[in-house]
């Protein structure tokens, strides 16, 4: 019994590492690719429609929830210490350098990355896939690469725009519920953000968007071509990417801080 | 083509807001009041103690930031610290004779370089070493100084008490 343990666990192992060989070399691919996709942008412009402008609402709702809750929080806490005054500085440095990026990525993973992930799924599980390269159409050139570019293309930007409004819903609820000085709330704000913590975010949402979509095209590309298939392609996308985007969340702090 | 039309629209918008976002962070929530380039010109000044002060510090005259430190060195010549500092380009008409000073902006805050405006008819330019400093004041060495003079004032206290008996 314990013999049959080891051998499953052993086989788990290979399959883990086997499935970040697959990660990497199809992620090599695309990138060899890449010069040739920016070539055909009409195509990438569709994707990041598809991708960013229609995640639009939920971000910004989202931000703006976030946003105020980081308002509600942070003046409930700095109160305490008599600090109600730098509420705009917390609620600034925890958007632009973590719930920014990291909410925005996980969002992303559900809306974007699960639509990405059936739409290629439900293209493999009706051959279509295939009938393009009976037409000696490459299918990862012609359908993976626009979605993959259009979605680590839109992911900074849709962050970008939740750390913007989630800053207002700070101030929404600190200025105008809370009684913070709006001077206060800005001056020290601006006194304590560096361009540094900016550029954090910034790198952070960009990697996040390209293992994001890098998932989400994996996954559905490889898709067994069954409604059950395409099913799992999509869970497995939202589980791999929640994973994937604390883990690299963890790694790039520790690198950047 | 007007569903072609609508979608290169919508994704406009949003590139546009996206770019709009990001040009507020950098802009309006950050500190920068002197552009990207390092424009300005260099003063140094020597000091004995800097006490906590960073890179990066801002130089303040009468409380207006006009400059930053840019970078703190240790002098084996003069056996003290050298502070770099980089000025804009507004502020360039500090007399050669003022003082700079290591300050603490509240209770708990960070230190700053203050400079103090002397008399003199000359300028600081690109390049000079202020003459007049005056080192940060650590507040471990305040505190003892401060316990050690109420110590002796005790003990001479209690020994003028028992003087005359």
């Amino acid at each position: 019994m314990f013999a049959g343990l080891l051998r499953e666990l052993l086989q788990s192992l290979r399959a883990a590492l086997e499935a970040l060989g697959a990660y990497s070399l199809f992620g090599a691919r695309l990138f060899m690719e890449l010069p040739r996709a920016l070539l055909r942008f009409d195509l990438i412009v569709k994707q990041m429609h598809n991708a960013g402008a229609l995640s639009l609402v939920i971000i910004m709702l989202s931000g703006l929830f976030v946003g105020m809750v980081l308002g509600l929080q942070g003046f409930d806490l700095l109160e305490r210490f008599g600090s109600e005054d730098s509420l705009g500085t917390a609620a600034a440095l925890g958007l632009l350098k973590e719930l920014g990026p990291v909410v925005t990525a996980l969002l992303f993973a559900g809306r974007a990355g699960t639509a990405l992930a059936s739409e290629l799924g439900l293209m493999r599980a009706t051959d279509q896939l295939a009938a393009m390269e009976m037409m000696a159409v490459d299918p990862v050139r012609r359908v993976v690469m626009p979605r993959f570019v259009g979605g680590a293309l839109s992911m900074p930007l849709l962050a970008a725009i939740f750390s913007m409004i989630g800053i207002f819903g700070a101030q929404l609820i600190g200025v105008q519920l809370m009684g913070v000085d709006p001077g206060q709330f800005w001056s020290q704000m601006r006194a304590a953000v560096e361009l540094g913590d900016v550029m954090e975010g910034v790198v952070k949402s960009c990697v996040f968007g390209v293992a994001c979509s890098l998932i989400a095209v994996y996954e559905g590309y490889h898709s067994l071509p069954t409604a059950e298939g395409v099913g799992r392609a999509t869970t497995r996308t939202v589980v791999i990417s929640s994973v994937v985007v604390l883990l690299l969340d963890y790694m790039l702090t520790a690198v950047m801080l | 083509m007007r569903q072609t039309r609508a979608i290169e629209l919508g994704t406009g918008l949003f590139v546009l807001l996206g770019f709009a976002a990001l040009f507020f962070l950098v802009t309006q929530i950050t500190n920068r009041e002197f552009g990207l380039g390092d424009g300005g010109y260099r003063l140094s000044a020597s000091f004995e103690q800097v006490g906590g002060l960073k890179a990066g510090a801002p130089v303040s005259m009468s409380g207006v930031t006009i400059g930053r430190v840019e970078a703190i060195e240790y002098d084996f010549d003069e056996y003290e610290a050298r502070v770099t500092m980089r000025i804009d380009h507004r502020f360039d008409r500090i007399p050669e004779d003022s003082d700079a000073g290591i300050f603490t902006a509240g209770l708990l805050g960070g230190q700053y370089v203050g400079i103090g405006p002397g008399g003199s008819e000359t300028f600081l330019a690109e390049g000079d070493q202020m003459q007049f400093t005056q080192s940060a004041v650590v507040l471990e060495d305040l505190i003892s100084k401060f316990l050690f003079s109420k110590a002796t004032e005790e003990s001479a206290g209690k020994a003028s008490e028992e003087a005359p008996q």
